[in-house]
């Protein structure tokens, strides 16, 4: 059974990797001030102190951070590494793409690279236009990878174990606005969870509200609203955009027959865009013309009263599912 | 190196009659580094990354010619069933971690296994080579920093051949001396014959020693030169009149045979040279009546 805790969501994150870096001996963690600062956001605190030497610092080298986590990890370690930002993953995408991608695809399973890369990313008031941006599309477009969005601190903790003890490379997106907003109750040393599947968080009849990571609280607090406007609302929180669990948005829209796509990145371009393909692929029939909320096609800007009119809130996620549910 | 020459030679020729298909980048006149690094390893727990001109390091680390062959001609049988081809190989089994067709890629990756055997106690070392051109890669700096930092088990060896692809590299940087840039790294460097295999070994066998000793990584500049394009069909316009020439005259194999025949008899190394040259042949054949890579297998070994 697990134990619970009252933790935040950095905590959760730290809760992992407390019990990684404890249950397997081969996890070793590094990236940019992880070690000694404890982190950034301080989610690694006190690893160093407990753990030694599978714990360290790394120059600001993101190619040489997760290159150093492939070729380890072909040798039978089991690195968890963090990109500070996701912004600051597009300088070592070579390492991500190129790299760790293929070991297992062209040596045939000979040999591996079961990596994990944690990273945070989306707006948060101030940040500039190279600190905040939500590219978790970029990855999941890429076979070979896995992407994980936790949006809930019990999240935080199970899917970043479930990337860790999974052997595929893994890259497990946080988001820093919800670092240090409030404990809740997490579970933890349950059964590791498989590297996929969705969490339905809200029952609704009317519309399927799909949506992942820091946005499932906006798209939660966007279905009380369309449910005062009479609207039943199911949300379905992804957890994983690759792979991307179809058969769960697939059932939930045959039963509404309605579909709304709601995330922070840009829509063109975006997973919004591939899950609406799919859903019309497979041929569900729709009651009405499935929508997309997220941001439209510009930078992120930093002033909070200009990224507040790109990025999507609770009410246009609403109007969305009003709009949907009229058609 | 016999065998690598006549590697390469087959399949120049086999590249041009169409049997093989795509950009194939030779290693013709760089053989001795590959002979003289892989005899200073042991390829029983060391590890080697090089780039995609990797033939040679390939044979070198022992992967048997039939089976290098297949994989370049696309055949079920080849080192890695097709998915590799010339330029992205993988043979774990012998040492050969994986060319990189990304220009320097593979050196964070090789201080990423130095990294583990920093843990694993295999005393396994890692060996990165790259040419002169991924030495303006960042990547590269990147891994040498990590590497000297951490003090990790990485030769890092540039096969300077004085092209970058198709540009100079006198064009390229400053100066002639690359092992010079270990020094901001806090690590040795130095220069050697890259046409003498012997001195490629001495210098690789030193370096491997430090390494294991736990006194970190080490960059080592082989100085060499191709005596083939950058890719089958580069007409290598760019090359100065003379250059090739000269470099024929100093390329590794004739100078070896000339070393050689001071001590060995005519005919025994004439026997030596058949036997390769047939070997070579006869790989070439087997891995042609092969069949082509299975298409039901596409999708496997994507995910665990």
């Amino acid at each position: 059974m697990p134990e619970i805790k009252n933790l935040s969501y950095a905590e959760a994150v730290n809760a992992a990797l407390v019990r990684a870096l404890d249950e397997r001996a081969e996890v070793l963690l590094f990236g940019e001030d992880v070690a000694l600062p404890g982190g950034v956001f301080g989610v690694t605190k006190g690893l160093r102190e407990r753990f030694g030497e599978r714990v360290f610092d790394t120059p600001i080298s993101e190619s040489a951070i997760i290159g150093g986590a492939v070729g380890a990890a072909m040798f039978g370690r089991r690195p968890i590494v963090e990109i500070m930002w996701a912004d600051f993953f597009l300088v070592a995408l070579d390492q991500v793409v190129n790299q760790a991608a293929n070991v297992r695809y062209v040596s045939r399973g000979a040999v591996t690279a079961p990596i994990t890369i944690r990273t945070q990313q989306g707006s948060a008031p101030g940040a500039c236009a190279q600190h905040s941006q939500s590219l978790e599309a970029m990855f999941a477009h890429v076979p070979g990878l896995r992407v994980a969005m936790p949006a809930t601190h019990q999240d935080a903790y199970d899917l970043l174990l479930a990337g860790v003890w999974c052997d595929d490379p893994v890259i497990v997106i946080e988001n820093r606005t919800l670092y240090h907003t409030g404990r809740s109750p997490v579970g933890v040393n349950g059964a590791i969870q498989p590297a996929e599947g969705a969490a339905i968080r809200r029952s609704g009849t009317d519309v399927t509200l799909l949506t992942w990571g820091a946005m499932l609280h906006r798209a939660l607090e966007a279905a009380e609203l369309a449910a005062g406007r009479g609207i039943d609302a199911e949300v379905i929180d992804a957890r994983w955009i690759r792979p991307l669990d179809l058969g769960a948005v697939l059932a939930s829209v045959e039963r509404t027959g309605r579909l709304v796509v709601a995330h922070e990145a840009h829509t063109t371009g975006g997973v919004g865009g591939e899950v609406l393909a799919a859903v019309a692929e497979a041929g569900v029939h729709l009651r009405s013309a499935p929508l997309r909320v997220g941001a439209p096609p510009v930078r992120i800007p930093a002033a909070p009263a200009l990224a507040q009119a790109v990025i999507p809130n609770a009410s246009a996620i609403a109007d969305a599912l009003v709009r949907s549910a009229a058609g | 190196m016999l065998r690598i020459r006549f590697f390469e030679e087959e399949v120049s020729r086999l590249r041009a009659e169409g049997s093989i298909v795509g950009s194939v980048h030779l290693c013709n006149g760089q053989e001795a580094i590959y002979a003289g690094a892989s005899a200073a390893l042991d390829l029983s727990r060391d590890a080697v990354f090089p780039t995609y001109r990797g033939h040679g390091w390939t044979l070198a680390c022992g992967v048997p010619p039939y089976a290098l062959f297949a994989e370049l001609l696309g055949r079920q049988t080849g080192v890695n069933g097709g998915r590799g081809g010339s330029a992205y190989l993988t043979a774990p089994e012998y040492g050969m971690y994986g060319e990189n067709s990304i220009v320097g890629a593979g050196a964070p990756i090789a201080a990423g296994a130095a990294l583990a055997a920093t843990f694993d106690g295999s005393g396994r070392i890692a060996l990165a080579a790259f040419g002169d051109g991924a030495l303006n890669q960042g990547a590269v700096h990147e891994a040498m920093n990590f590497a000297a930092v951490r003090d990790l088990p990485v030769i890092f060896l540039v096969e300077n051949n004085h092209y970058s692809e198709l540009t100079p590299i006198a064009s390229m940087v400053r100066g002639d001396r690359l092992f010079k840039r270990a020094s901001a790294y806090g690590m040795p460097g130095g220069q050697v014959d890259g046409n003498d295999p012997t001195a490629v070994r001495d210098a690789v066998a030193r370096a491997v020693e430090r390494a294991r000793r736990g006194q970190g990584p080490a960059l080592i500049e082989a100085v060499t030169q191709r005596i083939v394009g950058h890719y089958i069909g580069d007409a290598q316009h760019y090359r100065p009149p003379g250059e090739l020439e000269t470099a024929l005259a100093d390329e590794p194999i004739s100078r070896l045979l000339a070393t050689l025949r001071e001590t060995i008899p005519y005919a025994e190394l004439d026997a030596l040279t058949e036997r390769v040259r047939d070997e070579i042949a006869d790989a070439s054949a087997l891995a042609r009546a092969d069949p082509p890579a299975d298409p039901s297998t596409v999708l496997e070994h994507l995910y665990a």
